[in-house]
C-alpha cells in the first residue's frame, strides 16, 4: 500500500475513493494521511468517515459529492467544522445528487462531453453548482438536465478478490466502481485476497474492473473497515455509531487520527490493534450462492 | 382495554397502511423501513423494497442501520449498479412509491435537506440531497415521514432541495416532471394528504388523543383542512405484535 500510494497519488489530484456503504477502502486513506498529501480534490458520492477523517487531517481542499453524512447516524463533524469553521483548513464544495453524481462517472467513463438525467428541475442545486445546466433534446422541444464527466486523476477502489494483473470479481453492492475504474486517469484495486487468473476466468461474469484500467494491485485484508465487504466481514455499525462522539470535538477527532492512524505502520497493525474480539463481533454466516455452469465448448 | 402505543408505532403503521396494495417501495432507513416490513406482512404482500444503494427486493434478517447493510443484500431478488438502480428502476419508471424526510418541509411538499441558513454561509450542513432530488422528481408517487415540529414545518424553504409540488396547481406538470410528487404526509400527531387542485398540504386526520390547536401551533403557515377532519385509526393488536416481536427486535421505537 506505502508503494502503490506513494508511487500514484499526488498533491492536488482529483481522488475517488469509490465504494457505496460497501468496499470502502479505508486502509488506502490512511496511508494517503500518513504520507502527508495535501490539496486533494476529494470526489466520492457518500463521503462518510473516511473522507471525514482526511479532512480533519488537512488533506482536502475541495469535495465533490452527494451525500454528506454519516449513513443512519447523523453529521460529519469534521466536514463541517472545514465548512462552518474552517477547521482545519476551509473546503471548497461542489455539491450533486446521487443520479448526478452516478451521471458524471458514467460521461467520464464512457469519454462523453455530458450525462443527460430526470432531475434538478425545480431543485435549487443548479442554483449553487453552475456545472448543472439544462440542454433542448434534438428530438423533441424537452429540456433535460446535463452533468459534466468526472475523470478523476486517481480512483482506488476495494474489493474482495483479483488476480495479481488486475482483473477484479465483485459483489454485493457494486457502487459505481465499474463506472469510477474505467473514468479514472490511474487505478489502484485494493482486494481482501489475491487469487489465481483461473479463478478469475471461472466465473467471469463477476469480473466488474479488468485488467486493462488497472496500474495496481494491493492485498490489504479488512482494508475497508469500518466498513464491509460482503461475506468477509460486517460493517462496524458500533464503530460509525461512535464516530459520532470522536468526531464532534476537534481535539477527540484529532487524538483518533493520532492513535489509530498516525500511530499505526500499517493496515496490518491497526487490524491486530483493533483485536480478536472486533473481528469476532463483525464476522459473518454463511450464504453461498448456487454454482453456474459456463459450459465447456472446446 | 386498548393497548398503548408509541408515537413512532403510530408513525409507522399508518405509513404502512398507506401502502395497501403497493407492488414497488424505495425505502430509505429508519421508520418508512419498519413501515415497509410491515406492509409486507398486511396490506402489500406482494411489496418489493428497493434500496439507492442498488437492491431490488430486499429480505433483511436485521434493522438496516444504513441503506447500504449487508443484511440487505444477502436473499435479495436482485443486486445492480448505482448507475442502473437510479436508470433503469428510478427514471425507468419502475418506483410506484417513494419515501422522503427533510429537515424542512414547506406547504407544498418541497424537501429541503441540504442546509439550515445560507449556502455558502450554513448556519446548519445537512447531508444535502443523496438521491432524494430525482426520487422527488421520478417516482409515480412520494410518502414524506416527519415528526411535525415547526422548525420543520415552515412558511419558507432556506434551500430547495427536492421539489413536490414547487408553487402549487400544475407547477410540476408545467415543468414536466414524471411523478405526481408527494401525497401524503405522516407525522408524529396527524396525516396531511395534498388538494387535488391547489396541491396544498391539508390536514386530514389526527391521532387519537390530539388537539387541532396543537397541529397549528407546529406549522409555519395557515393550514388548510379537510372538511371531514377524521381521527387516524389507531394500531391494531396485530399490527403492535408485528412491529414488536417480529420487526422492531431492537425496540428502536417503543
Amino acid at each position: 500500500m506505502q508503494d502503490a500510494i506513494a508511487a500514484y497519488v499526488r498533491d492536488g489530484d482529483m481522488v475517488a475513493i469509490e465504494g457505496f456503504t460497501a468496499c470502502i477502502c479505508f486502509a488506502a486513506a490512511h496511508e494517503i494521511i500518513r504520507q502527508g498529501r495535501r490539496d486533494l480534490i476529494l470526489c466520492r458520492m457518500t463521503p462518510d468517515l473516511i473522507y471525514d477523517q482526511m479532512i480533519a487531517a488537512g488533506c482536502a481542499r475541495k469535495m465533490v459529492f452527494s451525500y454528506l453524512g454519516n449513513p443512519g447516524v447523523g453529521s460529519l463533524y469534521c466536514v463541517r467544522r472545514a465548512v462552518e469553521e474552517g477547521i482545519p483548513r476551509p473546503i471548497e464544495l461542489e455539491e450533486y445528487s446521487h443520479f448526478g453524481m452516478v451521471g458524471r462517472y458514467t460521461a467520464g467513463a464512457y469519454r462523453l462531453p455530458f450525462f443527460p438525467l430526470r432531475s434538478y428541475k425545480g431543485s435549487d442545486l443548479p442554483r449553487i453548482n453552475p456545472r448543472i445546466q439544462y440542454v433542448e433534446s434534438p428530438y423533441s422541444s424537452e429540456t433535460i438536465a446535463v452533468v459534466p464527466p468526472l475523470n478523476p486523476d486517481v480512483a482506488i477502489l476495494h474489493a474482495p478478490r483479483a488476480d495479481r494483473r488486475g482483473n477484479t470479481h465483485l459483489w454485493g453492492l457494486l457502487g459505481v466502481q465499474k463506472e469510477a475504474a474505467f473514468a479514472a486517469q490511474r487505478v489502484i484495486v485494493v482486494v481482501e485476497e489475491v487469487v489465481g487468473t483461473d479463478v478469475i476466468r471461472s466465473d467471469p461474469n463477476r469480473t466488474v474492473i479488468p485488467d486493462v484500467v488497472v496500474d495496481a494491485v494491493v492485498r490489504e485484508p479488512r482494508g475497508a473497515h469500518p466498513s464491509y465487504v460482503q461475506g468477509y466481514y460486517d460493517r462496524d455499525n458500533a464503530f460509525y455509531l461512535s464516530w459520532y462522539e470522536i468526531s464532534k470535538d476537534r481535539a477527540s477527532a484529532e487524538d483518533w487520527l493520532d492513535e489509530w492512524v498516525h500511530g499505526v505502520a500499517d493496515r496490518a497493525t491497526y487490524v491486530e490493534k483493533m483485536g480478536i474480539e472486533t473481528w469476532d463481533r463483525l464476522r459473518s454466516g454463511d450464504a453461498w450462492s448456487a454454482p453456474v455452469n459456463y459450459g465447456a465448448y472446446d | 382495554m386498548e393497548a398503548s402505543y408509541s408515537p413512532s408505532e403510530m408513525m409507522i403503521v399508518t405509513a404502512a397502511r398507506a401502502l395497501a396494495g403497493v407492488r414497488t417501495v424505495f425505502v430509505g432507513v429508519g421508520l418508512p423501513n419498519s413501515a415497509c416490513n410491515l406492509a409486507r406482512r398486511t396490506v402489500a404482500p406482494n411489496l418489493e423494497l428497493i434500496y439507492e444503494s442498488g437492491v431490488y427486493g430486499a429480505r433483511p434478517a436485521r434493522l438496516p442501520l444504513s441503506i447500504g447493510d449487508p443484511t440487505l443484500i444477502s436473499g435479495a431478488t436482485s443486486i445492480c449498479s448505482m448507475t442502473d438502480l437510479f436508470g433503469l428502476y428510478l427514471q425507468g419508471g419502475r418506483v410506484e412509491v417513494a419515501f422522503l424526510g427533510g429537515a424542512q418541509i414547506d406547504r407544498f411538499g418541497n424537501l429541503n435537506t441540504t442546509v439550515i441558513g445560507d449556502w455558502e454561509h450554513p448556519k446548519v450542513r445537512l447531508p444535502g440531497s443523496g438521491g432524494a432530488c430525482e426520487i422527488a422528481i421520478n417516482a409515480q408517487r412520494v410518502f414524506v415521514v416527519m415528526r411535525l415540529k415547526r422548525r420543520a414545518f415552515v412558511d419558507q424553504l432556506h434551500f430547495l432541495t427536492s421539489p413536490g409540488h414547487l408553487g402549487g396547481g400544475g407547477d410540476r406538470e408545467e415543468l414536466k416532471l414524471p411523478g405526481a410528487g408527494p401525497q401524503l404526509v405522516v407525522t408524529d400527531k396527524c396525516v396531511f394528504r395534498f388538494d387535488e387542485t391547489t396541491r396544498e398540504m391539508t390536514l386530514e386526520s389526527l391521532h387519537p388523543g390530539v388537539e387541532l390547536a396543537e397541529i397549528q401551533a407546529e406549522v409555519g403557515w395557515d393550514l388548510k383542512r379537510a372538511s371531514d377532519l377524521r381521527q387516524t385509526e389507531r394500531p391494531s393488536e396485530e399490527e403492535l405484535r408485528l412491529l414488536r416481536e417480529e420487526l422492531d427486535v431492537q425496540e428502536l421505537y417503543r
